[in-house]
Formats: C-alpha cells, sequence, structure tokens
C-alpha cells in the first residue's frame, strides 16, 4: 500500500515537473485517476505505466482505442477536475457495441471493469455527464 | 466479479450512489475511425500479453530465453527495434522469476539506451532494477521495466528521434508475438492461440510506421519490418470467437522469429 502511495505521489509529482504544458487541473485529473486505479491494484491489478489525458466540453465525450487481451480483466480509470460533477466511463467492442461492465462512480472520477472474451481492439469512452468543460486523465491497470 | 476484498472496501466510498454509465448503444463507424491511438495506451505492454498466456497454465519461460543479442548496433533503428524486443525480454525474466537473468537484461538495456544517447534519464533504473531482483520484487520490476521504455520513449521525443519510438514498441510486440506463439505452437492451447488476435494493433503500428521521416522508412531493416507487418496483419486476423489452428499458429511464429532474427542479426557480429 505504501509502496502504491509512493508511486502514485511519484507519478503525480514527476508530471508536474516533466512537462511544463500540465495544467493544474491536469495534474488533479490524474492524481484522480490515480486514487481509483490505486485500489484496483490491492487486488493484484497491474497499473500501466503510461496514461491519456485531455479535455471535455460539457455533455461531451472522448474516446480511445485500446488492444486487449482475452483472459486479463482489466479497470479503466478516469479523473477529472472542477468544475465537473460527474464523469463516466464506458467500453465498446471493435464493431462499436456498448458492453456491459463492472461501473464505480464518484462524482469526479469513475472507473469500468471488465474481462474481453476475445483478444482485439475495444473503444473506451471518456463520457462528462454533468459540470462544465475541464481535463481528465484515463489510466488503466489489468490482471 | 473483479473486485473482491480490500478493493471493494476501498471503493466503497467511490461506489456511494452507484450508476451505470449511460453512454451511447452503439458508436458510428466515424467515431471508432477518429478514436484518439497513442503509443502509451493504445499498444499493450509485453507483459499484458504474458499475463494473459499464463492464465491456462503456466508456460515453461525460461524456454523462451534467447541466446544474448549484440548491443553495438551502428544502425539508430537497429538499435531501437533491438532495445524493444530487449525490454520484452525483461518482462520474461521476471515472469520466470530469474533474478540473474533480469539483471543481464537490465545492463544490456542500459547499454543500447547508451548508444542511442538517451541513458542519463534511466541510469537511475538500472540501479532500481537490479535492487528489485536482489529482492525479488516481481511486481515491481514489471513496473519499472515499463516505466524504463517509456523514459527511454520520452528520452528520444525530447531529443527529436520521435521517429524512433514506434520502433521500440514494434521491437517489444515481434518479441513478445514470437514467445507467445512458439509457445502456443509448442503446446497448443485454442484460449491461448486467441491471443494472436491483434488486426488492429499491427494496423495502427503500420500506420504510425508510415508516418515516420522517408529516410528511416526507408532504412532496409525498417522497410522489411514494414513489408513483413502486412504479411503479419493478414495472419493475425480471425473472426472473433475463434481459434487459429496450430498451423495459423506456426506460421505466425515463422514470420516473427525470421523477422527477429534480422532485427538481431549484425554481421560483424563475433
Amino acid at each position: 500500500m505504501k509502496r502504491q502511495f509512493f508511486l502514485a505521489t511519484m507519478f503525480v509529482f514527476a508530471g508536474v515537473v516533466t512537462s511544463l504544458a500540465d495544467t493544474d487541473a491536469e495534474v488533479n485529473a490524474r492524481k484522480n485517476a490515480l486514487d481509483v486505479a490505486g485500489a484496483f491494484t490491492n487486488d493484484g491489478f497491474k497499473l500501466r505505466d503510461g496514461h491519456w489525458c485531455g479535455t471535455l466540453k460539457a455533455q461531451d465525450h472522448a474516446l480511445i482505442a485500446v488492444n486487449l487481451y482475452a483472459g486479463n480483466q482489466y479497470w479503466f480509470a478516469v479523473g477529472s477536475a472542477d468544475p465537473v460533477k460527474k464523469i463516466a466511463v464506458n467500453i465498446y467492442d471493435e464493431t462499436g457495441r456498448l458492453l456491459t461492465t463492472e461501473h464505480y462512480e464518484g462524482g469526479d472520477r469513475a472507473a469500468a471493469g471488465f474481462s474481453p472474451n476475445d483478444s482485439g481492439q475495444y473503444f473506451v469512452s471518456v463520457d462528462l455527464v454533468e459540470g462544465g468543460s475541464s481535463s481528465f486523465c484515463l489510466i488503466y491497470s489489468y490482471k | 466479479m473483479l473486485v473482491r476484498g480490500r478493493t471493494a472496501l476501498l471503493l466503497l466510498p467511490i461506489a456511494a450512489g452507484v450508476l451505470i454509465g449511460a453512454g451511447p448503444a452503439k458508436l458510428a463507424p466515424d467515431q471508432m475511425a477518429k478514436a484518439a491511438r497513442t503509443d502509451t495506451i493504445t499498444i499493450p505492454t509485453p507483459g499484458e500479453l504474458f499475463a494473459a498466456l499464463q492464465k491456462p497454465g503456466k508456460p515453461n519461460w525460461t524456454a523462451a530465453y534467447r541466446a544474448p543479442i549484440p548491443t553495438t548496433y551502428k544502425n539508430r533503428a537497429q538499435l531501437a527495434l533491438n532495445l524493444g524486443g530487449l525490454i520484452a525480454d525483461g518482462f520474461i525474466a521476471v515472469e520466470a522469476q530469474d533474478s540473474q537473468q533480469v539483471k543481464n537484461i537490465g545492463s544490456d538495456v542500459i547499454k543500447l539506451a547508451k548508444a542511442l544517447g538517451v541513458s542519463q534519464n534511466i541510469l537511475s533504473r538500472s540501479n532500481s532494477i537490479n535492487d528489485f531482483a536482489e529482492t525479488n520484487q516481481w511486481d515491481s520490476l514489471q513496473e519499472e521495466l515499463e516505466a524504463t521504455q517509456n523514459e527511454v520513449k520520452n528520452s528520444m521525443q525530447s531529443h527529436s528521434d520521435q521517429d524512433l519510438v514506434i520502433l521500440v514498441s514494434i521491437g517489444g510486440w515481434i518479441r513478445g508475438t514470437q514467445v507467445v506463439s512458439g509457445s502456443v505452437a509448442a503446446n497448443y492451447d485454442a484460449r491461448s492461440a486467441k491471443l494472436l488476435r491483434q488486426p488492429a494493433l499491427v494496423g495502427f503500428i503500420q500506420a504510425k510506421l508510415n508516418d515516420v521521416s522517408p529516410e528511416l522508412r526507408n532504412d532496409p531493416l525498417v522497410k522489411n519490418v514494414n513489408d513483413q507487418l502486412t504479411n503479419l496483419e493478414k495472419l493475425v486476423t480471425f473472426p472473433a470467437g475463434k481459434s487459429p489452428s496450430p498451423d495459423d499458429v506456426r506460421k505466425v511464429n515463422s514470420v516473427v522469429s525470421d523477422l527477429m532474427q534480422q532485427i538481431q542479426h549484425k554481421p560483424d557480429a563475433k
């Protein structure tokens, strides 16, 4: 647990010092995403050392393609910052069909987890459900 | 059920007022075409691939080892491809829980990184890899290997070597695919064979490769890798739900093994 906290802290700190372009909102969004993802590492999930950040307008969504392996379990965690009130994560298969996943929602942070039946391409959608335009950050973990 | 025990407890405050995310039921083709694709999220690590490979049963990881490769290539594209392959070797050694092999590979990774001029930032990573290997911290080693790879890529980007970044990813993917196809070919299992289904990933890698400078694209080794990716894309395209046959798996293994030979070949290596 200490190690996960240390990693999360260093991750955020590294982001702050290495990228002057990072805004406070983006750093906060990343920290919120790591807060959620950190919980899954206690259950054996390994956190990918990569993230995808951007900005979202109200009622808008952002989409990213991922390539996953059948047999693994995945959690996609997203964090955002003020003035976001509610954000959601949804996962679609390669044909664009919405998948049934486990969901956690906590206002400015959310997560979706599932185990793909087929290896291949999937799409992760980050939806700003309620609140104003702000930064978001997506990270994922697997086991 | 993906979450249990402590994780479920930790998520309780988050899950308060749980709602199922309500996105559109179907994405339009143009939405999928315009979806973001990035090196760090869209391309899985060898660690993810190997995690899935061992679900049906633990493979013989030490059988996947290869002899040490040269670390003195002159060609920067070849250095980058081999760096990705070596990091995949590191993941194999971690799965085998072989601390000496991890240290040996970590040392070679630093040599290749030095040859690429990106070693300054990753020397500390080398120390961490050795420390974690000494104390058998296998999960931490996986994180450290991926972090090392990302640090090399970040350094390449900041030194205007961004074209080499995709080559590191390609090297890792080819080596990982060689190991998985070799393992499945040697001991066929339909579930494990499904891991080879990655047409979109190969398509993405090839699209990135087509975006590099003409000079790099025309490098004979890079050109050959690019040509073989076209062939590989067909070989890793199977309908969803269907496993490739043992013969299909052997064909994939043959192509990627041939590619790895070319990538690691050094004419004057003694």
